[in-house]
């Protein structure tokens, strides 16, 4: 049942993008085209597993027993850059397929603030291991969803006519707003 | 001249927040008052300051294949320092910022300024770029926080300018930081088209 609790609060109360405002440069950045916004989440949910099952072995077997919390942030944000790395090259590796759908987001992902804010969440919220990947998976599902509605609203908004002033960056923050306005309706939810 | 140029290009021309759209999760993220913007702001120009400084000293040292991996840990280590000074001087604000004091890690100003001004300038410049980026996305989260604050409780910095069952919630909430956020940017555009 908990489970199930952490699963609806990650993707639709506490949505990520739309209520936390963690990974809103991709959330701007790359939501131009459906697929591009596909692609993106794939790789996000990918990383962000990985990442959140590597830093909280690292917190609890490292940190912790050695009374380092204070290197939380920089060993993470090491671990996340390395990781990303490696999962770049296992990727061409054994799966060039999905190391062509995902490959040009993977370096984008290091400086991508879902992971590591998910990561000290996870740590903050005291979850165990496997909490700790419902969380991250499901969180990665909310991303998703934020990130693919959006894109879908911001090729139909290619075709309107919109006033010269509030044209690109202004528009999709306003679009942004409303999306938001309609996520707060899941508040109460969980 | 030219080092007035370079302070003051982070205010407008350049603006982190307004024209480069860096950074945009601590500025939707903190800004439902004015005092927690300007202490974000100013939390991340000093950042910005010491990580453009050391690495505008270390920049020869560096082999340049392990460039950003250095960069950002230059950067931790001064994350870590206002994560620290903070939650012992300012409790109430560390509260307040709670998850963005760490992400000031991946914020892409700091990462963005290291890589593309600090690692190819003197130590001088340096800090004066930090400076002016610092200050300008200081001043465009402390506006964000005044607007969001005013509309949404009708305080400013905290003092009550109007009675709040009058302000409008959502400007506090998250609809109200992306709203007031692009119509910031829409009016800011606007100017420029003119001058």
């Amino acid at each position: 049942m908990s489970y199930i609790l952490i699963v609806i609060s990650a993707i639709f109360v506490n949505n990520i993008v739309l209520s936390q405002f963690l990974g809103i440069c991709p959330f701007l950045g790359v939501s131009k085209k459906i697929s591009t916004g596909v692609g993106m989440t794939g790789a996000v949910t990918f990383v962000m597993v990985i990442a959140t099952i590597v830093t909280y072995l690292v917190q609890k077997l490292v940190l912790d027993p050695f009374g380092l919390a204070y290197l939380q942030t920089i060993s993470f944000i090491l671990v996340i850059a390395a990781l990303v790395q490696l999962v770049e090259i296992i990727l061409k590796k054994v799966s060039p397929p999905l190391y062509q759908a995902l490959g040009v987001f993977l370096p984008l992902i290091t400086t991508n603030c879902t992971i590591l804010g998910v990561a000290i969440m996870t740590i903050q919220k005291d979850l165990n291991l496997v909490e700790a990947v419902v969380f991250s998976a499901s969180t990665a599902v909310g991303f998703g969803l934020a990130l693919i509605t959006f894109a879908g609203i911001r090729e139909q908004l290619e075709l309107v006519d919109v006033p010269k002033g509030m044209r690109g960056t202004p528009i999709a923050l306003i679009v942004a707003g409303l999306l938001a306005l309609a996520f707060m309706g899941f508040a109460g939810l969980v | 001249m030219n080092q007035w140029k370079n302070f003051s290009k982070g205010f407008f021309k350049e603006n982190a927040v307004f024209t480069l759209l860096l950074g945009m999760c601590p500025t939707l993220g903190v800004t439902s008052s004015a005092i927690n913007g300007l202490g974000m702001g100013l939390a991340t120009t000093f950042v910005l300051v010491m990580s453009n400084l050391v690495v505008a000293l270390i920049k020869d040292f560096i082999p340049d294949k392990v460039r950003i991996p250095s960069f950002i840990v230059v950067i931790a280590t001064f994350v870590t320092i206002v994560e620290m000074i903070m939650q012992a001087y300012l409790p109430s604000l560390f509260d307040a910022l709670g998850l963005f004091i760490p992400l000031i890690v991946v914020n892409c100003v700091v990462l963005g300024r290291a890589e593309a001004f600090a690692s190819k300038n003197s130590p001088v410049s340096s800090i004066i770029d930090g400076l002016g980026m610092g200050l300008g996305f200081a001043m465009a989260l402390t506006i964000l926080g005044s607007v969001r604050e005013l509309l949404g409780s009708g305080k400013l910095f905290g003092n009550v300018i109007y009675p709040d069952q009058y302000g409008m919630l959502v400007f506090v909430l998250a609809p109200g930081a992306f709203i007031a956020l692009g119509y910031l940017i829409a009016f800011i555009n606007r100017v420029k088209e003119k001058a």
